[in-house]
């Protein structure tokens, strides 16, 4: 490790840490040059298109291609059929299974198409024109199915199954019927039964939040091309190449090495980015046609067919002693799932308690399949939902008991070296730096006008660690190149170059940070979990350590020294005391154009599983101004605390925060999927499905407190997610705060709360 | 039917190239002529990724039909950096953050441009009113916010 000089406060004095360069990828950002999605395109590049179902609910009796084929210009036509099946299998970690035989169906349908817009087919063709011409061409004959697209329908005990076998499971001894709950998750501690006989208070009360969209303003795209050799490249926007990879190539039944999957720039993922849709259509459109094959989604097709967040309902029920000590708490959850198992329920009941010492705790989740959209991630999947209704209820306790929010909070914080619920462990502080933080912050003591309010909520969220990879290059003229397998989002390109620079000791400017594809770095997990300056950073500086142990012994031989003579710091090789000996220091300059005569070439790959994440916990203080004739809800000041650990640059840091929270602002106030009875989606578009826009919103003021995480080489935690997590309910805690009205369902639409306040006063 | 012939002029150059009747300016950018820098994000006209600059006014490019640009002078992205040197929005947009994953950024860029060019002293009202109609979903339009406002000081000089 370098030595650090280390300031009055204890804290290592960094050089490149904590300062705001430009990043590497800006400039072609600012001029239009950078590549996205659907900026590449090869010689005789095909287009892509889906067929899509109209229908909710229908069993695909066939899918007639024949005439869509003779139309010139056609020059591929896939459907289910033409992919091979999956085993029947869930995977992975109980709070995030996946499903082989769900993911197939999901990108083409197969024995049922299970929501409007439900890929039924796939074209690829000359131009646009055709493409479409050939989509009308196809005939598809549907049994028409009633559906269901509301967690009630879903429930109801009649209803239609979207899965006609599906028992449910979690849940012994197992249900003799099949019915549309995939599973149940269930957790308890203490004694919960009898613990509400010793609260002073029980409020208990229920939720309902409305499934959302991603919103990324990038929709999706893909270029797969597919050579005569079996090898085919595969340039895609997504979160994760080396999953998109991954998928494509299960899915297809390809072998992982033939594919070369090149990250484009990706214009926003949210969670929404980390599946599948394209990839492996286009794929084997291009295996079929010999051509490559470019497919782009429109917006109405991104609305209705990736994405969203899961609608929930939701039971809450706390007990309190009358200082404000919680005593019990109960959480019953329902997720709507989409047409698919799989939505974040286990997450999402785990975190909403988990900032609290609660001793008697019972966690019940349900993951519930409907006919729309299967949810995919979205940023903190789970969480802010839970948190909607936990934090609403506490806020309930609160008033009612008379107790400033964030002083009730930190005596009911969870403490460092406390077994969460799920098998995790908090094992990081800065939860309660950050809580009073938040407190001392001047919003806190800004006096409220008439019809204003505040709220406040807090919250948590796991974070990720996992697989990363990097690989660092010293070039000739002392220059350095590093390469990473992890999407840049939100300028993690300049985080890794300035970890690379510090741990180096030479400056950001000598270091050109990029995004390789999968032949060039080793595998990296997706950008996601709030993992990448965590997880892949760590992967960096492990490879510029190697780099150093490299240097250090150069200049060990070129000094003919022992190699543990010679000190590497500030970017050169220094010999370690005066006994060693009287050497000017090599610097990495020197070293790099001595390479040839020193062994060579200079580089070295990191690749690691990174442990030691620290979770998200995030506070937030939210100020509202309510027009009590219209419900509209502005509003007027936001505040949101998180714990960086150290944050690399403050810049995207704070970015990460401020657009966490404007999310979750839409979320709360504007945002919902509208559905009509025809299971049809009304608002697809960016028209009807309202997402907040400057004109809506005040600054964000955003709190980056810094307890440095020990599990990292700078003290890393991720901040990408938690900031969402308390943004709803601090919007509706404030809200009640100005009307007195609770709301709870979201989203607090102006009708809904004008509706709320003409009705006369409710009690809390 | 038969492509059209267009002439028109895109950042200054006397550009032309064939388009069919229903094309609209946004697919004739992106796709004939590979100036890609302009987005799609809706094509709608409800995000603003696809704003340029015709004749002096920025209109959403996926709203405007290819053969309307016959004798028009069209402004994108691509032409707002004089060689290699920035236009000040640009400029603040990198040192303000502005952007995350910058799929928004030249519709941004091109709307804030053009409130400088008529208003060089706006107010955060005026700024947030006037890119309302650009969505964001990475920033919460603070840093974008602040970006215009330092462009504009940069600007009054
Ligand atoms: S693509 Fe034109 S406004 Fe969205
Ligand atoms: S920076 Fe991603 S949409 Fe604006």
């Amino acid at each position: 490790m370098n030595e650090r000089v280390k300031t009055p406060e204890g804290r290592p004095y960094y050089k490149e840490i904590g300062t705001r360069p430009i990043r590497p990828d800006g400039v072609e950002k600012v001029t239009g040059s950078a590549r996205f999605g659907d900026d590449f395109t090869l010689p005789g590049t095909l287009v892509g298109k889906i067929l899509r179902s109209p229908h909710p609910h229908a069993r695909l009796i066939s899918v007639d291609t024949s005439n869509a084929k003779k139309i010139a210009g056609v020059k591929a036509i896939v459907t289910g059929s033409d992919f091979p099946d999956q085993p029947f299998a869930y995977t992975g970690p109980a709070v995030l299974e996946r499903n082989m035989w769900h993911v197939t169906r999901n990108v083409i349908a197969r024995e049922k198409v299970l929501y409007e817009g439900h890929a039924v087919a796939a074209v690829a063709a000359v131009d646009e024109k055709t493409a479409s011409a050939a989509l009308q061409a196809i005939a598809v004959e549907y049994e028409i199915l009633p559906h269901v697209t509301t967690l009630d329908e879903a429930l109801a005990p009649d209803a239609v199954l979207l899965f006609e076998d599906m028992i449910t499971r979690g849940v012994e001894p197992a249900p003799e019927k099949p019915t549309n709950i995939a599973r149940r998750a269930n957790y308890e501690k203490g004694q919960i039964d009898t613990a509400w006989s010793s609260a002073d208070l029980i409020v208990e009360r229920s939720y309902e939040t409305k499934p959302v969209h991603q919103g990324y303003i990038e929709p999706h795209a893909c270029l797969a091309h597919y050579h005569p050799d079996g090898q085919a490249d595969l340039y895609t926007s997504s979160q994760g190449h080396f999953q998109m990879r991954a998928l494509t190539a299960t899915l297809t039944g390809m072998r992982l090495t033939d594919i070369r999957a090149i990250p484009a720039e990706i214009g926003g993922g949210f969670g929404g980015k980390t599946v599948v849709y394209l990839e492996p259509l286009a794929m084997m459109l291009s295996k079929m046609s010999g051509f490559p094959v470019r497919m782009k989604m429109t917006r109405s097709e991104v609305f209705k067919a990736s994405g969203p967040a899961a609608g929930t309902k939701a039971r809450i029920k706390l007990g309190a002693k009358k200082n404000g000590t919680l005593v019990a708490a109960e959480v019953e959850m329902y997720y709507e799932a989409g047409a698919f198992p799989g939505s974040p329920f286990v997450n999402g009941v785990l975190c909403c308690v988990a900032p609290y010492t609660i001793p008697n705790v019972r966690l019940t989740g349900w993951d519930v399949v409907a006919n729309r959209p299967k949810v995919a991630a979205y940023r903190a999947p789970g969480s802010p939902q839970s948190n909607f209704a936990f934090e609403s209820t506490v806020d309930i306790v609160c008033k009612k008991l008379g107790l400033d929010p964030i002083a009730f909070r930190k005596m009911n914080a969870v403490q460092v070296g406390a077994e969460l619920l799920g098998g995790r462990q908090l094992n990081h502080e800065g939860y309660l730096q950050l809580l009073e933080a938040t407190e001392r912050h001047p919003q806190y003591a800004t006096e409220l006008g008439p019809n204003q309010g505040r709220g406040f909520a807090a919250g948590y969220w796991p974070n990720a660690g996992g697989e990363s990879g990097a690989t660092v290059y010293v070039n000739a003229d002392g220059t350095v190149n590093i390469a990473t397998g992890s999407p840049d989002i939100g300028g993690s390109r300049a985080s890794m170059a300035q970890m690379t620079a510090e741990t180096l000791g030479i400056s950001y400017d000598r270091v050109r940070s990029a995004v390789n594809d999968t032949t060039s770095v080793p595998f990296t997990h997706v950008t996601g979990g709030s993992r990448v300056t965590f997880a892949t950073g760590k992967a960096v500086v492990a490879a510029c350590e190697t780099v150093i142990a490299d240097l250090r012994a150069r200049a060990a031989k070129i000094w003919d020294v022992d190699v543990d003579a010679v000190d590497w710091r500030e970017g050169a090789a220094h010999p370690s005391s005066s006994n060693v000996g009287d050497f000017d220091p090599l610097t990495l300059g020197d070293l790099a154009a001595r390479a040839t005569e020193t062994g060579g070439p200079i580089g070295s790959s990191g690749a690691l599983n990174a442990t030691g994440h620290a979770p998200g916990f995030s506070a937030a203080l939210c100020d509202v101004e309510v027009d009590p004739e219209t419900g509209h809800v502005k509003i007027i000041r936001f505040t949101v605390a998180q714990d960086a650990g150290v944050a690399i640059h403050p810049s995207y840091v704070e970015g990460q925060m401020q657009g966490a929270v404007v999310q979750g602002i839409g979320w709360a106030l504007s945002e919902e999927y509208i559905y009509g009875p025809d299971g049809r989606l009304q608002n697809h578009g960016f028209l009807d499905y309202r997402m907040p826009v400057a004109s809506d919103l005040p600054m964000i003021d955003p709190i980056v407190v810094e307890v440095p995480n020990p599990d990292h080489p700078f003290g890393v935690k991720g901040v990408a997610e938690a900031g969402m997590v308390t943004a709803m309910a601090s919007v509706a805690n404030a809200v009640a705060d100005a009307v007195d009205r609770r709301m709870t369902s979201l989203p607090i639409s102006p009708p809904k709360l004008a509706k709320e306040i003409a009705a006369g006063k409710a009690a809390m | 039917m038969s492509k059209m012939h267009i002439t028109t002029s895109i950042n200054g150059d006397t550009t032309e190239f064939l388009a069919e009747a229903d094309q609209t300016l946004l697919s004739a950018l992106r796709d004939n002529l590979r100036l890609t820098g302009t987005k799609e994000g809706c094509g709608s006209g409800d995000c603003g990724a696809c704003s340029v600059r015709v004749d002096g006014r920025v209109v959403c490019s996926c709203l405007m039909l290819a053969p309307e640009a016959q004798d028009r002078a069209i402004e994108t992205i691509e032409g707002m950096a004089d060689g290699d040197n920035l236009h000040p929005v640009q400029r603040r947009f990198l040192e303000e953050a502005a952007l995350q994953c910058g799929f928004c950024t030249p519709g941004f860029l091109i709307a804030a441009r053009d409130l400088l060019d008529r208003n060089p002293n706006p107010t955060e009202t005026e700024i947030r009113f006037w890119l309302a109609g650009n969505l964001c979903r990475c920033t919460g339009y603070d840093k974008i916010v602040r970006a215009v406002q330092k462009a504009a000081e940069d600007v009054r000089g």
